[in-house]
């Protein structure tokens, strides 16, 4: 029975596996065909990455998300890290469930809706105070800061739950006032936090087509906005090529990341031993 | 001497205040960016369309003179639920979210389990392959379906070659395509909450409940299930609320040939220009989502405290 129940485990995992990784290996691959039909190999070729790396308009986008997402990743990482602490040490205040809310609620929001309520918000504001005057680089990065920082504060407050209050609560009793606890204890122990905080601020942000297609004007394209405009039509090769270099730049990336937390890792678990 | 002195001053302000200072400035932000945008959406979902900048008419009337008359019109609502096209295709939402969301539940629960089970460096590379799908960017897996399930795609020369079927089957632009690419982006997110979940259990509990003699099954049901409930809702539900309200991958798997929600209202702003009808479909969506957004939060409520 053990082992058929293992068996079992073992199969689901490989199927799981295969379906979250064959379609992605098969993309790739397709990426080096000559024909510009997609799915017929034409045989190996490279010259979708060339015409990749000619285009201005692939490098314009790209440098947009880009911009976009360093600033979103840098705000939001700043705004959670305050929301976090909020709810995980200040039990007290003025509308806590309110804001409760509100932090929890960007996480499973449709997107469509965050989007067109940005979007109408944006215009209400134009309309009555002149601000934003064009929408663009600044209305995108407003509106992924708004749903990136939910995730920056539940990364943060799940790190200060875990931690003990120990070391805060010593210094206090050795008479530092509260914000210097905050300052000197707190926040160097959230550092690995906001690290992790602001990756996932940056990719949420370069992912984002939805939120970014309704707050954006014209002559802003980000790039899941361009990729989206040419794969509405059908395959393309070069989308592949493309594809395939920023999926290889994210799995190398995560690979590094993963690879120096588990030395860390074990690193820890040697000093306890 | 002066700066000095303010400076002090500030700091004695932080050293009292702090706590309204951390929590006011992201309050203060979700407040501006985050409620208020609804409230403006509930606005024009109750004015009325028009052909003018911007398209809609004012709720307030002040052209009367003297105080302003209100004039709310819920035609909007009124006629959504009229045109049964609108409540199909919520229904019709509603429906391959939660199909969707029970095939992540019954792919995900044994991969999740299978990798609690895992020891060490196999269990971490494991968690690993699971996360990693999660960085990369969503509209570009949508994408890679697009090239399997295509007419003269990789999944219809296969079944062709194997001798299955003898001409390409329609596998895109079906609602067959956007199943599996649901199931394919958020079976990650049925994943992890499940995996944090089991990751606490204790597993010897089983062991006891076979030691007595329990089968298998028996005790899977009685003893596994009701332990790693709560994963399974919080990964359910971070799976079915989105789902809903999906768009990209009804639009670009699904064709025209599927009705979902989220394209309804991305095609109704975007498309027809009729703010206030797509503002009313924003409300009734929020509303048919309000009941699982607050078993979520509850579930995430309920969690933070166990931790702390």
């Amino acid at each position: 029975m053990k082992a058929g129940r293992s068996r079992f485990l073992l199969g689901m995992l490989c199927f799981g596996f295969a379906f979250l990784y064959v379609p992605i290996i098969l993309m790739m691959i397709y990426s080096f065909n000559y024909s510009k039909l997609v799915p017929v190999w034409g045989g190996f070729s490279t010259r979708w990455y060339s015409e990749l790396f000619q285009s201005e308009e692939v490098w314009n986008a790209t440098m947009l998300s880009l911009k976009i997402a360093l600033l979103n990743a840098t705000f939001a990482t700043m705004l959670g890290t305050l929301a976090g602490i909020a709810l995980a040490r200040i039990h007290k205040f003025r509308g806590r469930t309110l804001f409760t809310g509100m932090i929890s609620a960007p996480l499973v929001m449709p997107e469509v809706i965050t989007g067109l309520s940005l979007l109408l918000l944006f215009i209400t504001l134009n309309q009555t105070i002149g601000w934003p005057a064009e929408r663009g680089i600044t209305t995108i990065t407003i509106a992924h800061i708004t749903f990136s920082m939910a995730f920056v504060a539940i990364i943060i407050q799940s790190r200060l739950a875990g931690t003990g209050q120990d070391l805060e609560e010593a210094a206090l009793d050795l008479g530092a006032k509260p914000f210097r606890v905050l300052w000197d204890i707190t926040l160097p122990q959230l550092a690995p936090g906001m690290v992790a905080g602001w990756l996932l601020a940056f990719t949420l942000s370069l992912d984002d087509l939805v939120i970014a297609s309704f707050v954006s004007g014209p002559g802003a394209t980000t790039l899941p906005m361009l990729i989206y405009s040419r794969i509405r039509l059908g395959l393309r090769p070069d989308i592949n090529a493309l594809a395939t270099i920023i999926i290889l730049a994210v799995t190398i990336s995560v690979l590094i990341a993963g690879w120096i937390m588990l030395r860390q890792q074990r690193q820890m678990q040697q000093r306890e031993i | 001497m002066s700066i000095s002195k303010t400076h002090a001053g500030f700091g004695n302000w932080l050293q009292s205040r702090w706590q309204t200072v951390v929590s006011g400035i992201p309050f203060f932000w979700l407040l501006l960016f985050f409620l208020a945008p609804f409230f403006i959406v509930l606005k024009i979902s109750l004015a009325e369309s028009i052909i003018a900048s911007p398209p809609f008419t004012r709720l307030l009337d002040w052209s009367g003179g003297g105080l302003p008359t209100l004039k709310v019109s819920i035609d909007n609502f009124a006629y959504m639920w009229e045109d049964s096209l609108y409540v199909r295709t919520y229904l019709s939402s509603l429906k391959i979210a939660f199909v969707s969301t029970v095939l992540c539940l019954l792919i995900g629960y044994p991969m999740a389990y299978a990798i609690v089970k895992a020891e060490g460096t196999t269990r971490y590379i494991l968690l690993l392959l699971i996360i990693l799908p999660f960085w990369t960017s969503f509209l570009l897996r949508v994408y890679a379906w697009m090239g399997l399930l295509a007419d003269q795609g990789t999944l219809n020369s296969f079944l062709i070659w194997i001798g299955v079927i003898e001409k390409p089957i329609r596998l895109l632009y079906s609602q067959f395509a956007v199943y599996v690419g649901i199931v394919y982006t958020y079976l990650p997110f049925m994943i992890l909450p499940l995996y944090a979940n089991m990751e606490k259990l204790d597993i010897s509990l089983q062991e006891a409940a076979a030691d007595l003699g329990a089968k298998p099954v028996a005790g899977f049901f009685t003893v596994t299930l009701p332990l790693t409930l709560p994963g399974i809702i919080a990964g359910s539900l971070l799976v079915f609320i989105p789902a809903t309200g999906e768009f990209v991958i009804p639009d670009l798997l699904g064709g025209g040939n599927v009705l979902m929600i989220g394209r309804v209202l991305y095609s109704e702003f975007n498309a027809n220009h009729d703010w206030p009808v797509a503002s009313a479909v924003a409300i009734a969506l929020v509303i048919v989502l309000v009941v699982p957004m607050m078993l979520y939060h509850k579930v995430q409520a309920a969690e933070a405290l166990r931790e702390s």
